[in-house]
């Protein structure tokens, strides 16, 4: 088998792009942006920002701007879709137009963001308690308004929070982060450039207290050993991410809190 | 719906009458306005517009398109706006509803004819493209008046756009420039009439409840774009007024906003 960097190599090749793969990792064991290997990007969660939305959660991960909105439960339309047991948990997860580096993106979901908006709701069919709420939908619309890598973990984390913040009865909390492998070493919280040019990628989120794997998604090649370094190294961000998610709800308690929307919040290295 | 909507027009009617609004507003008086731009580093311009509790994002973006055989020599200025589900409600996922074609076409029409951008400035010689500007207006929250909000977000953040490089007619989007350089700063104003009364700003519980509306959209001492909508009609003696009272209004947010 063709090691995966060289596939990816060719394909670039094929496209006409001049670029080169940059050395990820330098000599000091540093990474592009200066992270250590186990070292997040700087996060930033603000609970309710939305006046309209029933819960709202905005997030900035890195350079990741994301802004999730909760409606619900309320009347499920179409009605087919209701079920007579349980209120129908439904994510969307949109990439706007010019979240990206690149050039204007087109209308309509693309068979990516189709897939992530499955595997969202599916992350947490488990963790709302549905059941009190029959026949309704509860309504989750993610938009990506700037991605940088790694937008379904920190959709997944600003998701829970929203949730929260909607006042939907949860079983748990559930924050995600990703962990990958690029210069053959596991690293956590893959950056675009890395995703890009790394060998492997593993979106992971995890419920807060009994650590059940609730997304896990990877691509390219790692051992076992790989694979059970990479959940240890996720379990670990996931449960410091946690923190963040708490401290945003309790501020959107406190009588200084606005509903509006920063875009610059303050972001935290943790 | 229809129930809450009654309800609030006999209210909102009944305290225009005694010159109040439900906010404590005057008739003729804007809701706090708050402009952020930069927000969106990938895009090569963008701005958050806030009015009251309506919040809306403009981003833009450049690209490159084959020009209209009519217009050779000019590039491409196209304004979209989307009624995100996040937004409201009854916004729903899938293709824009009428409202938000009509938002779009009347934000493009007051940036366009003022002239904001000199689309002949687009051209790339010896090429067959033209540089395409891509205006979305992203609706996050609505509270009534999307129109001034999306105007405002729209020219705020063309003011604050970078041109990228263009290199072997592809863009490098890494690379920025120079600022896109604009020439005029327009400016909507929205009205809405219940009976003989006129207010400035509507809020979404406003807007429910008024007959006619009409945006005038300003730029200097021209009117650059209109749009007249819901049933009820104005007096030409109105509009001359409501034109007037647009271009103080204006005057006085370009130099408040600082745009």
């Amino acid at each position: 088998m063709k090691p995966l960097d060289q596939d990816k190599k060719n394909l670039l090749d094929l496209e006409g792009e001049k670029m080169e793969t940059p050395k990820l990792i330098d000599e000091n064991g540093k990474r592009l942006d200066g992270r250590a290997i186990d070292e997040l990007r700087p996060i930033g969660i603000k609970a309710r920002v939305l006046n309209n939305a029933d819960g709202s959660a905005f997030i900035r991960w890195g350079k990741n701007k994301i802004l999730v909105a909760v409606y619900g439960p309320r009347e499920c339309i179409p009605k087919h879709e209701a079920s007579p047991y349980k209120a129908q948990l439904r994510c969307r997860y949109t990439m706007t137009p010019f979240c990206s580096l690149e050039e204007h993106g087109k209308a309509g979901p693309s068979r990516r963001s189709l897939e992530l908006s499955k595997i969202i709701s599916e992350t947490f069919e488990k963790i709302v308690i549905a059941e009190n709420f029959p026949k309704t939908a509860i309504d989750v619309y993610i938009d990506v308004l700037q991605s940088d890598g790694g937008t379904r973990c920190a959709a997944v984390t600003a998701t829970s929070v929203a949730l929260a913040d909607a006042g939907i009865p949860l079983k748990d909390m559930v924050a995600a982060v990703a962990v990958g492998k690029i210069e053959n070493k596991i690293v956590l919280d893959l950056s675009k450039d890395e995703d890009n040019y790394g060998q492997s990628d593993n979106p992971i989120a995890m419920s807060i207290r009994d650590e059940q794997i609730l997304l896990y998604q990877m691509d390219g090649l790692l051992t076992k050993e790989e694979v059970e370094k990479g959940l240890e190294l996720a379990t670990d961000a996931i449960k410091k991410i946690a923190k963040l998610q708490l401290e945003a709800l309790q501020e959107a308690y406190l009588p200084t809190h606005d509903k509006f929307l920063d875009m610059n919040i303050e972001q935290k290295k943790i | 719906m229809e129930i809450q909507r009654e309800i609030n027009s006999e209210l909102i009617k009944n305290l225009l009458k005694q010159a109040k609004r439900a906010d404590g507003r005057g008739k003729l008086q804007y809701r706090e306005i708050n402009i952020d731009v930069g927000v969106i580093p990938n895009a090569e311009g963008s701005a958050l517009c806030r009015i009251g509790n309506t919040q809306v994002l403009a981003a833009i973006k450049i690209g490159l398109a084959t020009p209209f055989p009519d217009k050779p020599d000019e590039g491409i200025l196209s304004t979209n706006a989307e009624f995100t589900p996040i937004g409201a409600s009854h916004f729903e996922p899938g293709p824009p509803p009428v409202e938000a074609v009509e938002l779009a076409r009347v934000v493009d029409r007051g940036i366009r004819s003022s002239n904001i951008v000199d689309l002949k400035s687009l051209k790339i010689e010896n090429s067959e493209f033209v540089k395409a500007i891509y205006v979305d207006l992203w609706i996050m929250d609505h509270d009534g008046n999307l129109f001034d909000a999306s105007t405002l977000a729209a020219v705020a953040a063309l003011k604050n756009t970078f041109l990228p490089k263009i290199e072997d007619n592809k863009v490098v989007y890494t690379s920025r420039e120079e600022k896109l350089q604009t020439y005029a700063t327009p400016i909507s104003c929205t009205f809405g009439k219940i009976d003989e009364y006129i207010i400035l700003d509507p809020t979404f519980g406003e807007e429910m409840a008024i007959e006619g509306m009409i945006t005038i959209t300003t730029s200097d001492q021209y009117v650059c774009a209109v749009q007249k909508s819901k049933g009820a009609g104005f007096s030409k003696k109105e509009i001359l007024e409501l034109v007037d009272i647009s271009m103080q209004k204006a005057k006085e947010l370009r130099q408040m906003l600082k745009i």
